[in-house]
């Protein structure tokens, strides 16, 4: 590796550490960002010369922040520095500093700063981009490309989430056990918020999305790491690589989306897999369930077929029951009704699926499924009513374009298809 | 002789690699194993996984299994390579090679005492 490259890859795995630390001596997100961003440049021009030092996140935290006390000294011209503050000689700081970094306080210190970015306050979208640009140290000019919009439009956005933030106020005292667990439930919800801002990229843009995907798995494998014993990260982190996993088979050659069945399943990242399936067996030895472990479960049945017939629907079925019953939602049971399609049959399905009607009226994917029961059944004509319903609720072209394709077969076969949902 | 040479980094930076880098590093390394490979001296070679997915069982009575690596260090044991060497100068010099091709973190050099293969099928 070059220089540079070795540089940026440490600077960039040091940064949450290191952010997290300047927060907690300033108190200030942008004081703690500036100081950073000078350990950066001084980093740049010390490494090459002197070599890396031994411990990266040590020497940005003690540099950043000493530039960062030398600057308030001289906007205040206060000329004393107080005997914790003056480190004179860098090679034995570090290591004094590295000592003192013990995991507890460096596990909060992380913990806080991707906390302060899920601040409820904050609707989803800028806590993804205050997230990217603080913890995962993207450029505004990144960040914007991956959102599709401009930079000025996403500076705006982060500057303004930022003032939310400073407004309400960091918690900065050390978090109790309850409190820790819910700061962790909400960090976890916005790593899953930056997974599915890549994973819901269309064809044309889902290579520029792609790197949200994988941002979302680092802080995953991150915030895994600080807490080693937490089932429900384990389940986030298996739930995202075993969906990225099949990230290269999901678009076909003109970008249209390629449903799980018809994907050809030698795309699929066997490294991915292997990690999320070894993550969930972790994780389920705990006897704690929770949403993200049975999704990743879901997940891993899928990826444990080699051809879709060999998918085991039944175990399926049950874990979207454990789901249902987890976090209710419409839309969860109308995933159930796939699997119950598969296991008992189109119509047990479509029973499963009449009462939601009402709640997902809107929905393309209600219209879909319950157009493909249909035809399973041979009721043509409703089938080609909930299709074109389906058609006019579709999000993206590819979806419509995937419905189309069930009515052309309508009109071209006088029996009912095999249709896959 | 046989040596085992593990491999220590820290994993954090290991994961910051992008994809190019990753493969890079991978390439350069897949060199410097062919020639080993060529000489016949290359044995059993692995990259570990993440230490997320690693599970722990301390021996106590009764033993108890606990998430994550034995040891919680700054640098995490990622992998390792067995390789036959005449002699200690010889391993250091492999060591070398290997480094060159993947810099940061360290190589720990240990003769093996017990060696076998296994059943395992390619």
């Amino acid at each position: 590796m070059t220089d540079v490259a070795w540089i940026d890859a440490a600077i960039t795995s040091a940064r949450p550490q290191a952010v997290g630390a300047l927060l907690r001596y300033f108190r200030n997100l942008d004081t703690a960002e500036e100081a950073f961003q000078n350990a950066c440049l001084r980093a740049l021009k010390s490494w090459p010369q002197h070599g890396p030092p031994r411990d990266p996140a040590a020497w940005l935290i003690m540099v950043g922040r000493n530039a960062a006390i030398d600057e308030m000294r001289r906007s205040n011209k206060q000329d004393a520095l107080s005997d914790e503050a003056a480190v004179s000689d860098l090679d034995d700081a570090e290591q004094e500093i590295a000592d003192r970094l013990d995991g507890s306080h460096y596990r909060d210190d992380i913990l806080r700063l991707l906390f302060i970015c899920c601040h409820p306050d904050l609707p989803a979208t800028q806590q993804i981009a205050l997230a990217l640009r603080i913890v995962s140290g993207l450029s505004v000019k990144q960040i914007a490309r991956a959102f599709l919009v401009s930079e000025a439009a996403m500076e705006q956005r982060i500057t303004r989430a930022k003032t939310r933030v400073a407004r309400a106020g960091v918690p900065f005292e050390t978090p109790g056990a309850v409190e820790r667990s819910e700061r962790l439930a909400a960090v976890a919800a916005m790593i899953y918020l930056i997974f599915n801002e890549g994973y819901s990229a269309s064809g044309e843009t889902s290579e520029i999305r792609m790197p949200l995907c994988e941002e979302a798995i680092r802080l995953a494998r991150l915030l895994l790491r600080l807490f080693q014993s937490e089932p429900e990260i384990m389940g986030l982190a298996a739930l995202l690589l075993l969906q990225h996993a099949r990230a290269a088979a999901r678009f076909d050659a003109n970008g249209e989306l390629v449903l799980l069945e018809d994907q050809d399943r030698t795309l699929w990242n066997q490294k991915l897999i292997t990690e999320g399936v070894a993550l969930i067996d972790k994780a389920m030895r705990h006897r704690q369930s929770g949403p993200y472990q049975v999704q990743a479960a879901i997940a891993a049945l899928h990826s444990r077929a080699a051809k879709p017939e060999d998918t085991d629907w039944a175990q399926i079925d049950l874990l979207y029951g454990a789901l249902e019953v987890m976090q209710p939602s419409p839309v969860v049971t109308l995933n159930r009704s796939v699997a119950v399609s598969k296991v008992r049959g189109p119509e047990a399905a479509l029973e499963m699926i009449e009462p939601l009607g009402d709640r997902l009226s809107n929905y393309f994917h209600y219209f879909g499924v319950r157009g493909a029961f249909l035809l399973q059944l041979g009721r043509n004509d409703e089938a080609r009513v909930a299709f074109d319903r389906a058609i006019a609720l579709a999000n993206t072209s590819a979806e419509a374009a995937h419905i189309r394709m069930h009515l052309d077969r309508l009109m071209r076969d006088s029996k009912p298809p095999v249709v896959r949902f | 002789m046989l040596y085992a040479i593990l491999c220590y980094h820290d994993e954090d930076f290991v994961g910051s690699w992008s994809k190019e880098q990753d493969a890079a590093v991978m390439s350069k390394l897949a060199l410097v194993q062919n020639k080993l490979k060529k000489e016949g001296r290359l044995g059993p070679v692995a990259r570990l996984l993440p230490t997320t997915a690693a599970t722990t069982l301390r021996k106590d009575d009764p033993p108890v299994v606990l998430d994550g690596p034995y040891a919680e260090t700054k640098e995490q044991l990622l992998g390792f390579y067995v390789i036959e060497c005449e002699n200690l100068d010889a391993a250091v010099e492999v060591a070398r090679d290997l480094g060159a091709a993947n810099p940061g973190g360290a190589y720990e050099i240990r003769p093996v005492g017990v060696f076998d293969a296994g059943t395992r099928a390619k």
